[in-house]
């Protein structure tokens, strides 16, 4: 231990001056703050193009946008969200608070942090770049069918390599976090002594380092089908289209994982605080993570039952997706246990929390109509399935996102945030969420295929309210992003402990803003 | 040791073991193409009907007659005319009957196709037995070329009740004209 104390003796050295200071950094709050910017960045670009999605979608007819810019605007809109800014989100607020969290100076391999976050950049320039290219963007949708998306013209090398790149950076992140939970914990932090929060991140870290490589290598097929004459799904070669779907959403579906258990780790972070009870059944929640994260293995062919399948192989898929549906409970009734008579208080974070439990649980409902074989024939393709995946990504993981700014903000930068704004933008979230998403449920049901520019005119009425929602949902993140500079730029000095009921080393331990470099000298867990 | 040594080793595993991880998904998305191809074979998934030089079944069903429908399609982008000898026939399970189907190049410049296959129900495929068949590989076709194509088949004598019909198409593929096309398409644009 003297040993480690004498070779740390310029532990209170700051940040390096000027912009190289982000180039360089290798420390993971730096690392952390450079994700989350980004992905706020990529929010808004992709916010952007759901946008035009939404006014072409205003009213029946082709108003604006040719149905070519149409789909590219799907199919980009898809990509920016989930590798732009769901997924670095949660690496950002992972690179913050995982060390934080376990009493560890920095992350494990920090030369390896900096260089998973700044090839995303490059790969997000690469993909951005082909909405000038001829034959323009990629159109086929972010699930990259052939043969569909092998008539993508120009932009299809850059499509492919932009995956690799966003592959490679998730995998770099994911052996990072993986070293850290695994070498860097504080004397005392036992695994089962971790925040829910590190736990699920280190289940996650595993499904990244399982299925991106997956992911890479169906994509490689898909290039070397189209450029270096293989066949893997080329039929008149004697591939088969169908293998794909199956390689992609073997990648696929705990893909969507990936994107969710971050955010039961930052719900369990923040219903205890606010309802100043410890989390009812925490080992529960951990086996219920890993049962979660198991089962997502085995359920991948739930997203192409109407492609054909042997009866057998249809009824498995039905019943093991809807096996999740009791892990998952375990976590929504722990947290409901957890409020429990518990003195509860409605800060910001806990709001995003709550509205995160309610409607992340709409969304899982309706995930498991989809998951009865017979009446998903009739909702494939809709805007039922539509509707689905935006309660859980939209009201489930971005509200979790939303929760965590909130609630960690203060600790990073010292200043609180504005409470009654951050009321506003909790509000007018959640209302325009539901009068965005909630139509296109019924739209789905009575019919409305997914990913087309025009719809029948019975349609009409909902796609108005509908678009209105989504509107007013993109011009409310404004606000957010207003109240996170109007933060970072000063107001009211936040307490160590920031919030009465919270616990953790970082509210514990440490202060507000916590030093540069926090930790040096390891805390002792009891 | 000290405690930066041990650390570093352990980071150094933790790279090691999880970079191995990462190399074998990558070789398993590759492995999926060859399982899916024995998971096709041993369900009849795909409706690809086996390929085998078996000597004639033991026994003919005489109580069953089954009707083989055939199906033939070019594929996109091929200017070909490809057609059955007979559109159906009615056969007994265990008997082998020889069929044929005609394809010609109707272009002026000469083409290589390829014809593949599928059979329908794709639980009949595993009962489908081809002796001879024109197709997966490559075929030369002159200018204008007309040609017969043999196909010898019979249908297993374990096939189910339920099985009544079962249909073979062909969709003949010109990879020749799949390239042209392709330039032609992205100048057009």
């Amino acid at each position: 231990m003297s040993e480690h104390v004498a070779t740390h003796d310029d532990h209170d050295h700051g940040p390096e001056k000027g912009l190289m200071r982000w180039v360089r950094t290798t420390n993971h709050k730096d690392i952390g703050t450079l994700y989350l910017l980004f992905s706020l960045l990529m929010f808004l670009i992709g916010g952007a193009m759901a946008m035009v999605i939404r006014l072409e979608l205003f009213q029946p007819g082709m108003q604006f946008v040719d149905p070519q810019f149409f789909n590219s605007m799907t199919t980009m809109h898809a990509l920016i969200m989930v590798f732009g800014a769901v997924m670095p989100a949660f690496v950002g607020l992972a690179n913050w608070l995982v060390p934080m969290m376990i009493g560890a100076p920095d992350m494990a391999l920090p030369r390896m942090n900096n260089w998973s976050f700044w090839i995303l950049p490059f790969g997000f320039a690469m993909l951005l770049s082909t909405l000038f290219m001829e034959g323009g963007a990629p159109a086929a949708g972010w699930t990259m069918y052939p043969p569909l998306v092998l008539q993508t013209q120009d932009a299809f090398p850059f499509l492919i390599f932009t995956v690799h790149i966003l592959g490679l950076s998730s995998i770099m992140g994911a052996i990072n976090i993986v070293a850290t939970i695994l070498n860097m914990r504080a004397p005392g932090m036992s695994l089962m002594k971790m925040p829910l929060f590190v736990w699920t991140w280190f289940i996650t870290a595993y499904l990244l380092i399982a299925v991106m490589p997956v992911f890479a290598g169906a994509v490689t097929m898909l290039l070397t089908d189209q450029y270096f004459g293989t066949s893997f799904f080329d039929a008149a070669g004697g591939g088969d289209p169908v293998l794909f779907q199956h390689v992609f959403w073997f990648f696929g579906h705990p893909e969507v994982y990936i994107m969710i258990l971050p955010a039961f780790g930052i719900v369990s972070a923040i219903v205890p605080t606010f309802a100043r009870k410890p989390l009812f059944g925490y080992s529960s929640m951990v086996y219920a993570t890993a049962s979660i994260a198991f089962l997502s293995f085995i359920v991948w062919a739930h997203h192409m039952f109407t492609v054909g399948m042997p009866v057998a192989g249809e009824l498995f898929f039905m019943y093991a997706t809807m096996l999740i549906a009791v892990p998952t409970g375990v976590k929504v009734f722990n947290w409901v246990s957890t409020m429990w008579r518990g003195s509860m208080t409605f800060e910001t974070p806990m709001l995003f929390a709550l509205g995160f439990i309610i409607l992340f649980t709409i969304g899982g409902f309706s995930g498991l109509m989809l998951a009865i074989t017979p009446v998903d024939f009739q909702y494939h393709d809709t805007y039922f399935v539509v509707a689905h995946f935006h309660y859980v990504l939209v009201s489930g993981a971005i509200f979790s996102i939303m929760a965590a700014a909130y609630y960690w903000l203060p600790k990073w930068t010292g200043n609180m945030y504005d409470e009654r704004l951050g009321k506003i933008h909790f509000w007018l979230s959640t209302i325009f969420v539901n009068v965005l998403f909630f139509p296109q449920h019924f739209l789905g049901l009575a019919g409305m295929p997914r990913r087309i520019p025009d719809y029948s005119l019975q349609f009409a009425d909902w796609n108005m309210v509908s678009s209105i929602g989504g509107f007013a949902f993109g011009l409310t993140q404004l606000l957010f992003c207003y109240i996170v500079y109007k933060t970072i730029k000063g107001g009211q000095k936040a307490t160590d402990r920031v919030w009465e009921g919270a616990t953790g080393l970082e509210f514990e331990k440490l202060s507000s803003p916590p030093p540069y470099h926090s930790f040096t000298e390891a805390p002792q867990v009891k | 040791m000290t405690r930066k040594q041990e650390l570093r080793s352990s980071n150094r595993r933790v790279v090691l073991m999880t970079g191995a991880a990462v190399v074998l998904m990558f070789g398993f998305g590759f492995a999926m193409v060859p399982l899916y191809d024995v998971f096709c074979q041993v369900t009849g998934f795909g409706g690809r009907a086996l390929q085998s030089t078996a000597t004639a079944p033991a026994r003919i069903d005489e109580d069953r007659e089954i009707t083989v429908e055939f199906v033939a399609s070019v594929g996109k982008h091929a200017y070909m005319e490809f057609r059955p000898k007979v559109a159906k026939m009615k056969i007994r399970p265990g008997q082998y009957v020889q069929t044929s189907f005609f394809a010609t190049n109707l272009n002026r410049t000469p083409i290589t196709g390829r014809a593949i296959y599928n059979v329908a129900p794709a639980e009949g495929s595993l009962y489908f037995h081809k002796t001879e068949c024109f197709c997966f590989t490559e075929q030369a076709f002159k200018a204008g070329e007309e040609r017969e194509m043999p196909l010898v088949f019979s249908i297993s004598p374990d096939v189910p009740d339920n099985i009544k019909t079962i249909s073979l198409s062909y969709t003949f593929y010109d990879k020749t004209a799949n390239n042209q096309v392709a330039q032609l398409t992205t100048q057009g644009e």
